[in-house]
């Protein structure tokens, strides 16, 4: 071979290389647009006026005269304000519970020593493979009969426990060497403080993962607080949102409903800029266990 | 000492075990009786038989059957669509450097919004009223199609906006797991193939795919599994009488059975779940079986 | 093939940001690899070995300079196209492939005239693995066989396209002390065989200096010394190559040439004759543990180098001498005869010492002096 061969095939070598490139930030691009415009346009939205929305028949994609007219609207019309609240009344003590309920558990199963642990953790374990739809409907009895619809009990209570979370958690403390427990026993820690000084500091990211998850789910979940609460005193905002569609702002108020939509997506959106490396490694951890 | 740390135990495991025995082992033996019980009322917490009366009555509801195809459709074009997509785009990321967090970062996105909020947005985007032909049919229309009723327009029409909808909102976590799994893949094998000559197609398909798949076949059952679920996704675009828009799902089904306008059906709603558990576990044993045939090993 | 380099040389930017300056990973390397021989690339961790490796591959591509196989300029080449093989440090088999699917694979690559027919490919599988011996395993998993063997069906693989060069990154480092002794024949054995000019990194000079026809050792991206083993270490061109290579390390003392005459601590250790014309000063002194030489009665009781005695080490074939002396760091050591008569409870030993085995380095740039 020649060097001339060679200087045509580094040639095109690098142009490949160029070409691979340039194709592929324009996909990403592309997806990342895919990904944002729906926040751009309710961001948009909530800013133009009702009027002058309703006078676009071609939608525009920018506006001249931005107005907070539509979030005042948000706070006032609807009680939007109140959804929050009991979002975050539902999220932090759900969570909050669920979160003992677990550790506990998992301490239990990986730690202690008892007659029937693993028949029991078996049972466990084949509970979950039931979808949450299957046992919705006796729940749904349950606590209508229990006259906890239209509660905070009624809402919370059947969200507190995973057996996915349990079985996760479980897992992560079982990595942790059994001599710490038999030192800590040799220096007479109790198995409460051996699990809150111990086990729970060294578990951190697991734990931080179930928070996180449950979190999102709480700020997310729509079905059961729907089935539950038909007084708009106890909404969540993902039924509020449904309501003020249905019911809110009068005829079609959409700038108003879009300054809703974005009033009840900043907070986790912020929380996620923040903690964004933190929440994708949980959610990633989440996800791969499984 | 041996007695003590079993009951130490128990108490441990006791909020567990409540909560779990009430909200989930009960209803689940509750849901097979109601589903056998004819004519239950809830009123007077009375039935008058026994039999397979409700699943006859529920596969015959023509509202079921609609439901059914429904998430049949979503099942079959989603699942393979996002999971392919998701491939390609974190492909795309693990190829570059520059910009690769800020991307990963972006695509997340959609996972924190709530879904209901956003898919209002989906709706306003789509849909086409006196007022206006709504976004995307300005899109369309700059290519010279006239403008189409996303939300209460044709059948295919609707289960376009359903199907991108879905896509948009499970994306992020398929994204996030195949990168991650992409990245698992240990470089110098990539370093092996590229002295060899191996080209790009090559590559993928002779060593990436093969050490991923496990990931790929977790994401396509996980994918199955949600899909067949579908339903909050589906009350954001068309809001909640979806039988009205013909947009129902299983789920769906089973909640306007036991709630809403047509509700105080306990028994038809767990005829409904319990066929919907049946379909998903088959389709699940299936999936396990063909990736098990398939694994590394 | 010969391998040429002009002025090779890589930067990378700093892993410490607070730092601004480049790491030069391969320094202004200017010299020729011969055809055909077994070279070892030696040098301390992060001497920039393994990057030396990956640009004569063509993984990464220079900062500046030019590399040449034969007379052709391969610089901006893609890997494929310099016809190399490479076996990775930790072999990089496809674990999902058996050992004859993953021999085969490069093979699958080519393409248009080159293709080659199932049966083609077939045979030149069994050939590759004939060279290594691992035929009877052409059916395994690499999960399934020992390092050693995957070892082998990594170096088959490399060898299976007839590469013009054939690179091994660190490739005993993975394996067992009993198995790397015997891989490193085998290695020596497949490349006369194939007579493919052969590169390997280390940073075991034991290791390089038993196998290789030459080496190059270097440190920090600069090559300090090219040569056959046997002569680099019997000529070491400064302290690091001095004190790189050997087992038993080369002995440091802080030294003195006064008046033409070689001193340590007030000793006068050798004389005119070895000192010849080198100036008066301060100086650094190697000496190799083979260059202490006991008297003729062979119990150290005389001689012109007295040292602190520590230990006699019984090693079989030759006895270890444990010392210390004022002038040098740590414990010292020297090689004797295992005949010798050396009392083991007396506090001082004296030797005469190998004029051949003393090196002499300057204090300050640590090269070569004497």
């Amino acid at each position: 071979m020649t060097n001339e061969s060679y200087d045509v095939i580094s040639k095109r070598a690098k142009t490949a290389r160029i070409t691979k490139n340039v194709i592929t930030y324009f996909f990403l691009g592309v997806w990342g647009l895919m990904v944002l415009f729906p926040f751009y346009w309710m961001i948009l939205t909530s800013f133009k006026g009702y009027g002058s929305y309703n006078a676009e028949y071609t939608p525009k994609l920018y506006t001249l005269d931005p107005t907070i007219k539509n979030y005042k609207d948000a706070f006032t019309a609807v009680p939007l304000g109140g959804y929050f609240v009991n979002t975050i009344i539902f999220t932090v003590l759900t969570t909050a519970i669920m979160v003992f309920v677990t550790v506990f558990a998992a301490f239990a199963f990986s730690r202690l020593q008892f007659k029937g642990k693993n028949l029991l953790f078996t049972l466990f374990l084949s509970l979950m493979m039931i979808p949450n739809e299957l046992v919705v409907i006796t729940n749904f009895v349950t606590i209508t009969d229990w006259g906890m619809r239209n509660t905070f009990m009624g809402l919370i209570l059947p969200s507190v426990t995973s057996v996915f979370y349990i079985y996760l958690l479980k897992e992560n403390f079982e990595q942790i060497p059994e001599d710490l427990y038999k030192a800590a026993k040799v220096d007479g820690t109790s198995d409460i403080k051996y699990l809150f000084k111990v086990m729970i500091p060294i578990c951190q990211p697991t734990v931080v993962t179930i928070i996180i998850l449950k979190v999102i789910e709480c700020w997310n979940s729509y079905v059961w607080p729907r089935l539950i609460t038909d007084d708009a005193t106890y909404y969540l905002v993902s039924n509020g949102i449904q309501e003020i569609r249905e019911n809110g702002f009068g005829r079609e108020n959409i700038p108003a409903m879009m300054a809703a939509v974005v009033a009840i997506s900043v907070p986790l959106i912020i929380i996620f800029l923040i903690f964004h490396k933190k929440i994708m490694a949980g959610v990633s951890r989440g996800g791969t266990k499984g | 000492m041996r007695k003590a740390g079993n009951i130490k135990a128990w108490l441990y495991l006791l909020p567990a075990i409540l909560f779990l025995g009430v909200f989930m082992v009960y209803p689940l033996i509750d849901v097979l009786i109601y589903s056998f019980e004819e004519g239950y009322n809830s009123a007077s917490q009375t039935s008058y038989g026994t039999g397979w009366f409700n699943y006859a009555y529920v596969l015959h509801d023509k509202y079921f059957l609609q439901a059914i195809k429904n998430t049949f459709i979503i099942v079959i074009i989603t699942v393979p669509l996002s999971t392919g997509i998701a491939l390609l785009i974190s492909l795309g990321l693990n190829s570059i450097k520059k910009l690769r967090d800020l991307f990963q970062t972006i695509y997340f996105l959609p996972y924190v919004t709530n879904t209901l909020a956003v898919g209002l947005v989906f709706m306003i985007m789509f849909k086409k009223t006196p007022y206006t032909d709504g976004l995307v049919n300005m899109v369309i229309k700059l290519f010279g199609s006239g403008p189409i009723d996303f939300i209460d327009g044709p059948y295919w029409a609707k289960m376009f906006v359903m199907c991108f909808y879905t896509i948009w909102v499970v994306m992020p976590f398929k994204i996030l797991i195949l990168t991650s799994a992409l990245a698992s893949v240990d470089d110098v094998y990539y370093k092996a193939a590229k002295i060899d000559g191996t080209s790009s197609f090559r590559t993928f398909t002779r060593i990436t795919l093969p050490m991923i798949s496990p990931m790929i076949f977790y994401l396509v059952i996980t994918g199955f599994i949600g899909a067949f679920k579908a339903y909050s996704d589906e009350v954001a675009i068309f809001g909640t009488n979806l039988n009205a828009a013909g947009m129902n799902t299983i789920v769906g089904y089973v909640y306007d059975m036991l709630y809403g306008n047509a509700g105080g059906y306990p028994s038809y709603a767990s005829a409904a779940a319990l066929i919907l558990f049946a379909i998903v576990f088959t389709i699940t044993v299936i999936n396990l079986l063909i990736s098990g045939k398939n694994s590394i090993n | 093939m010969k391998i040429r380099f002009d002025g090779l040389t890589k930067r990378f930017p700093n892993r410490n940001k607070e730092i601004k300056a480049d790491v030069v990973a391969v320094d202004n390397f200017t010299f020729e690899i011969p055809d055909g021989k077994l070279i070892g690339l030696l040098g301390p961790s992060g001497c920039g070995k393994s990057t030396a490796l990956n640009l004569i591959c063509g993984l990464e591509t220079p900062t500046s300079g030019k590399i040449y196989f034969d007379e052709d300029d391969v610089t901006d080449l893609p890997p494929e196209n310099r016809g190399v093989g490479m076996v990775f440090q930790s072999y990089a088999l496809y674990p999902h492939l058996t050992v004859r699917k993953n021999i085969m694979f490069p093979l699958e690559n080519l393409k248009g005239k080159d293709k080659l027919t199932k049966a083609q490919m077939e045979e030149k599988v069994l050939e590759a693995a004939k060279v290594v011996q691992i035929e009877e395993l052409l059916d395994r998993k690499p999960k399934e066989m020992s390092g050693g063997q995957q070892q082998r069906v990594a170096i088959a693989r490399s060898l299976v396209k007839m590469p013009r060069v054939l690179l091994l990154d660190e490739p005993l480092s993975n394996l067992d002390a009993r198995l790397r002794i015997q891989t490193r024949e085998e290695i020596k054995r497949i490349q006369n065989t194939t007579g493919i000019t052969t590169i390997f990194v280390t940073h075991d000079q034991e290791e390089a200096m038993s196998i290789s026809d030459m080496i190059v050792v270097m440190k920090t991206g600069v090559v300090h010394q090219i040569g056959k083993p046997q002569e680099v270490y019997d000529n070491p061109i400064d302290l690091f190559v001095a004190k790189f290579l050997g087992t038993p390390p080369i002995n440091v003392f802080d030294g003195e040439i006064k008046g033409g005459e070689l001193y340590i601590g007030g000793e006068k250790v050798l004389g005119k004759d070895y000192v010849k014309d080198t100036a008066d000063g301060e100086v650094t002194v190697g000496i190799r543990p083979e260059g202490f030489v006991l008297n003729d009665s062979l119990d150290g009781k005389e001689g012109v180098f007295s040292v602190d005695l520590k230990a006699i080490e019984v090693m079989g074939r030759d006895t270890s001498v444990v010392f210390e002396h004022a002038n040098a760091e740590g414990r010292l050591r020297a090689i004797v005869r295992s005949d010798n008569n050396i009392d083991g409870k007396s506090d001082t030993i004296k030797f005469n010492l190998n004029s051949k085995k003393v090196y002499v380095f300057s204090k300050e740039t640590e090269e070569r002096l004497i």
